[in-house]
């Protein structure tokens, strides 16, 4: 069963993409679609087999790298962490799949479309279910894959090209990082297993000296640190999160799937894989935190000043991405998951609450000509409304349970670094509180400053995605609650063995005796941005535009996103192949060849002039004369020798 | 004596070559005939070479199927033959890619047909020799004969600028030979041997000997694989040579630059290479990112890929130059991977070059909607070239940069930054190709492909993603000889 979970999607992919003349355009539809629905059963029984009754398993699949003392085998590794991991990806992709027939029906290529997703999947249970760092890397690399198809997939347009390759390239700089990493665990290990590993990590891990550019440094930290910046790179942490706000580009059912619930979190997954490396780095857990603690800070600026549905939705999703983030580099590797866990339910909600939004309005993305929209898509206004509250953690909705037990764990965590972040994601919770609600109330409510003559065809998306909507709201209801005594509450070190060790996560148990205001903050931050929210757009609309005038200084900031997108795209954008053109220009033709092959021509020729008549003007006739010498020095040098 | 199959296959390219040239009769007939009887050539070589493969015992580090005779006695010459498990494949590779040489040749060639495909022939039959002599001598003859045929397929079938080419690929390749075959003397005025087998096995030289001959032997391979600096001949001859030429130089003939660096300077100057290692895994890394930044910003699609050679083979010589088990091991592989993926790439170019006539970046556009099989086809080899792992470019690229970090942790970091740049290139050149709208209403009217680019494309696809899913099928074949290049007693103790 666990090997037909993860290659099913691979088949459905396959058959949807490479038999579309056989099965048609329907048929690829349902058979991704039920195939996804079948694998999302099949991982309730998983997770039960694996989460709750605890067990842990390898399955094997097929041997891959045999090099030397380095064996790779494809594999399947099963345990709470895994089982975690494969729920939520099945279940959120088969959503996602229902989703797609509805929103994509006017679309030709659509079964290129389905396919592209059972793909997506197919990677994305890789990368969970790997037993060793390479596998790993393969879906890590193969999501990457099916997020370029897929941010790329309207390919007339400019724009979405331009997206899909920043999203592959950004994403290389950090597997450029993890690779490093990876290699740095292989000299410390001399494994990539990763129960070899890890079991290995307490002794061989420690005291290790890795020179580096000439400099010393702590070989796990330093592990740790590359690792991490793949995860920067995949989770669109600060300094390489400029690709996830272009991917909206994608059709919006990507970005529910791959770009807020599953993919983008995959980061957040590994550094809880992991742990126990992470255990003996503190220093890399320091950087960790703080990188988290600033991309949850920049995320929530810049959506503010967004007018794009979809790119404040993205902007939230890098800025709850720092959350999970900080989290795990305070070591409350349950929060992180937690919060990847309910955050994938309501998000996803949120998205393709968005694209039921888009659909309606005919593909207008724009805020500004939205509004008043609460009476056309009643259903999709308060669907909506249970996501935003999920993420703005007001209970009993799911955001509160993951968030709040996040912040209580930064709190009870004894560097400054995990203080920092305590404050961070408190005015953080403030903020996304505000730019949230500014979704809500500019789409649903005010006047309507859409083009009225549409006015009548503006009307709720079908059941195949409704559906979808209802179940994923179920899940930001839910979530939370369910889930919280086995993520982060009292049987929390039960229920991740196998996955986390118990030892590793005495912050959570430490987070129980937090003050009572350190509990309430976030949620009384959440409220007062609600009501800020409320006020500057409801009430006062004019408010947001003074603020921006009062403090014109911010403002160009996060309308410029901080100036990350201009100074890359200076730099790397337009530098590298520049520099690429000089070094053609200067180096290969105005050096090397000039003064190699170029010069020896001209020198050889102006002395064959000279020296012969025979000249015929055919160069290669010089190279025949050359190789018949050739000929004859090796006959002289033989039969002088043998002479001799 | 056992059944002499290298010396068949070397002959039967030969036989084919010499067939051809007594077709007789009406020029389209001769050419028609000619076209054939070279693919059944090729085909029976290939055959051939496979069972070589299937013959072959992996668990045996030593040479096989040898083949030993006296050549020239008073100099102590022999005429000698035999693979290990590091140059098996290339016979089989060189074999594959003359089938699919002679296959994307069959309309596009319509010049002097029978004298194109006696030098396909020849060809195969020198690059064969190459990958299965064991005697300096006869390895140098063969080494100098791919040039000849290759230089007339360049010279005479090639682009508007081929005469300038041919004589660039010409001159720079002799100089390196030139450098060969002094220190094959030397080595030869030093033990009175030119036999392989007997110099790795049994003969010690001197370092400063060793650093000598290194010198000359790496001059001689740097240019052939080809290395920065010495690597602006292959653009020039990529740009030239028609697609066939293309696909056998840079899919055989730079892996011999590669062959030769781990026979001549790893397995026969093993203390000099180690000494030198730092300085090449340095040229190495100077290669991959210098010729990755050229590869962004050229304009004609042949250029980037053969700038994108020099990069692949630059990770070809920083795992071997590692001197660890991995990267040798990855060195083999890139070499395997490249041999696959560049000579596809090559011809997919062709594929386009067949319809419009250029090979600007810009000239097509929009070819995911108007030949969207060629696109599939496109995609998973651009994928391979750009090392995605489950591709045979992956594990290649993955082995050699995790070697070489063992050992020279900083060279490597400069290196991997070539795995960025390729993504970039490499989407760039597809995203031109293949997405966003046509440059022109000719790319519109672009067909897809024909049944016999299918069958082309369709054995190298398989093979990228066997080599990216099982590699431990080709590598198993060379695991012995690595460990016992690796294992310091092995040289030395027997002078």
């Amino acid at each position: 069963m666990e090997i037909a979970t993860v290659f099913l999607p691979l088949i459905a992919a396959a058959v949807a993409g490479f038999g579309r003349k056989i099965v048609g355009t329907r048929g690829a539809e349902i058979i991704t679609t039920a195939t996804l629905g079948l694998c999302a059963a099949m991982a309730i029984a998983l997770f039960y087999q694996y989460a709750g009754l605890g067990q842990t398993a390898v399955i094997p699949v097929l041997s891959w790298i045999n090099s030397g003392t380095l064996h790779l085998s494809w594999s399947l590794r099963f345990d709470v962490l895994t089982a975690v991991m494969v729920l939520v990806v099945t279940s959120v992709s088969a959503m996602v799949h229902l989703y797609s027939i509805g929103y994509m029906h006017e679309d030709p290529s659509r079964a290129k479309f389905m396919s592209y997703l059972s793909l997506f999947t197919f990677m994305m249970l890789m990368l969970v279910t790997a037993n060793n760092f390479v596998q790993m890397f393969f879906g890590w690399e193969g999501v990457g894959l099916a997020s370029y198809l897929l941010i790329g997939f309207y390919n007339h347009k400019p724009s979405a090209n331009d997206a899909a390759m920043k999203a592959f390239i950004v994403n290389r700089v950090g597997d450029f990082g993890f690779v490093l990493g990876i290699f740095t665990v292989f000299w410390l290990f001399g494994d990539l297993q990763f129960n070899n590993v890890f079991g290995a990590a307490p002794t061989l891990g420690v005291n290790r000296i890795f020179y580096l550019f000439g400099a010393p440094f702590d070989a796990i930290t330093l592990a740790c640190v590359l690792l991490f910046i793949g995860a920067v790179g995949k989770s669109a942490q600060l300094g390489l999160h400029t690709w996830l706000p272009d991917a909206m580009e994608g059709p919006t059912p990507v970005s529910a799937l791959i770009h807020a619930a599953t993919m983008v979190t995959a980061g957040v997954f590994m550094l809880v894989r992991i742990s126990p490396l992470l255990d003996l780095a503190p220093v890399a857990r320091n950087i960790i935190v703080v990188v988290g603690a600033l991309t949850a800070f920049v995320g929530a600026a810049i959506a503010f000043a967004q007018f794009d549905i979809k790119k404040v939705v993205a902007y939230s999703t890098m800025s709850q991405l720092g959350y999970m983030v900080f989290a795990a580099g305070a070591t409350a590797y349950g929060a992180a998951i937690f919060h990847l866990f309910t955050h994938a339910f309501f998000k996803a909600l949120l998205f393709l609450g968005a694209g039921a939004v888009i659909h309606a309005m005919h593909h207008e993305q724009d805020m500004r000509h939205y509004g008043g929209l609460w009476k056309k898509l009643p259903i999709t206004y308060a669907l909506m409304w249970i996501g935003t509250l999920a993420l703005l953690g007001i209970p009993p909705f799911a955001g509160y349970f993951s968030k709040d037990m996040i912040l209580e764990a930064e709190f009870a965590g004894v560097t400054g670094f995990t203080h920092f972040a305590f404050g961070v994601g408190v005015l953080v919770a403030f903020m996304t509180a505000t730019y949230s609600s500014k979704v809500i109330f500019m789409t649903f409510h005010g006047r309507p400053r859409y083009d009225l003559e549409h006015a009548h065809d503006i009307h709720e998306a079908p059941l195949t995605m409704l559906i979808p909507l209802f179940v994923l709201a179920a899940g930001a209801l839910l979530s939370g609650w369910l889930a919280y005594d086995y993520f982060v509450g009292e049987h929390h070190a039960l229920f991740w063995e196998g996955a986390i060790q118990p030892k590793s996560e005495l912050i959570l148990d430490a987070a129980e005796h937090d003050p009572l205001w350190v509990k309430l903050a976030p949620t009384l931050a959440g409220l007062l941005g609600l009501a800020l929210g409320w006020l500057c757009y409801v009430k006062e609309p004019d408010l947001p535009a003074w603020f921006a005038r009062k403090f014109s200084f911010l403002n160009r900031i996060i309308e410029n996103k901080f100036y990350f997108d201009k100074v890359y795209g200076v730099v790397f954008a337009a530098g590298a192949p520049l520099v690429g053109k000089l070094l053609w220009r200067y180096g290969d033709q105005g050096t090397i060849d000039k003064f190699g092959p170029d010069g020896a021509a001209a020198a050889s020729s102006f002395l064959g002039a000279r020296l012969s008549k025979l000249q015929t003007g055919y160069l290669y006739h010089y190279a025949f004369v050359m190789l018949t010498a050739l000929v004859l020095l090796i006959g002289w040098l033989l039969f002088g020798k043998a002479g001799a | 004596m056992q059944f002499p199959i290298l010396s068949v296959l070397t002959i039967i390219p030969l036989l084919g070559a010499l067939f051809i040239a007594t077709l007789r009769g009406d020029e389209a007939i001769v050419a028609k005939n000619a076209r054939w009887v070279a693919l059944w050539t090729a085909l029976i070589t290939f055959a051939l070479s496979l069972v070589l493969v299937f013959n072959f015992d992996a668990a045996n580090a030593g040479f096989q199927f040898m083949e030993r005779a006296v050549w020239f006695a008073p100099a102590n010459i022999y005429y000698v033959r035999g693979v290990d498990g590091i140059s098996i494949w290339f016979v089989a590779a060189s074999a594959l890619l003359t089938i699919s040489a002679i296959l994307c040749s069959w309309n596009s060639i319509t010049t002097r047909v029978p004298m194109y495909h006696m030098a396909l022939m020849i060809l195969l039959t020198m690059m064969i020799g190459v990958f299965s002599s064991l005697d300096l001598i006869l390895l140098f003859v063969f080494f100098e004969g791919v040039l000849l045929p290759m230089f007339f397929i360049i010279g005479i079938w090639g682009g508007s600028r081929r005469i300038y080419s041919s004589y660039k690929f010409f001159l720079y390749t002799m100089l390196g030979s030139l450098f060969m075959l002094l220190a094959m003397l030397t080595i030869y005025v030093q033990t009175g041997s030119t036999d392989l087998t007997a110099l790795i096995n049994h003969h010690h030289l001197p370092l400063n000997i060793q650093v000598w001959l290194f010198a000359a032997f790496f001059l001689s391979f740097a240019i052939k694989s080809p290395m920065w600096p010495v690597h602006t001949w292959l653009p020039d001859a990529h740009v030239e040579a028609p697609t066939a030429g293309s696909v056998i130089l840079a899919g055989i003939l730079l892996k011999m630059g590669g062959y030769g660096f781990m026979r001549f300077c790893i397995q026969l100057l093993p203390e000099a290479s180690q000494l030198m290692a730092p300085l090449v895994m340095i040229l190495s890394a100077v290669a991959i990112i210098y010729t990755s930044l050229v590869a962004l910003a050229q304009q004609d699609m042949k250029k980037m890929i053969a700038y994108s050679s020099v990069a692949h083979m630059g990770f070809v010589t920083l795992g071997l130059f590692s001197f660890t088990h991995q990267g040798l091991d990855g060195a083999m592989l890139v070499m395997l991977s490249h041999t696959i993926v560049s000579a596809a790439l090559f011809l997919c170019i062709g594929f386009m070059y067949d319809r419009l006539h250029t090979r600007e970046i810009t000239a097509y556009g929009g070819l995911a909607n108007i030949t969207p099989h060629f696109a599939v086809v496109m995609m998973f080899f651009t994928l391979a070239s750009v090392g995605l792992p489950g591709t045979s470019g992956f594990v290649g690229e993955f082995l050699s940069m995790l070697g070489a970090w063992q050992t020279h942790p900083t060279i490597t970091a400069f290196a991997a930054i070539g795995v960025i740049l390729g993504a970039a290139y490499m989407l760039r050149l597809y995203r031109a190709c293949c997405f966003g709208v046509p440059a022109t209403q000719d790319v519109r009217r672009m067909k897809d492909m024909t049944p016999r680019e299918w069958a082309i494309f369709a054995p190298l696809l398989l093979l990228v993603i066997w080599m990216g899913v099982y590699p431990t099928t080709f590598s198993s074949f060379y695991q012995a000889n690595l460990q016992s290049i690796l294992t310091p007693a092995h040289h030395g103790a027997v002078k």
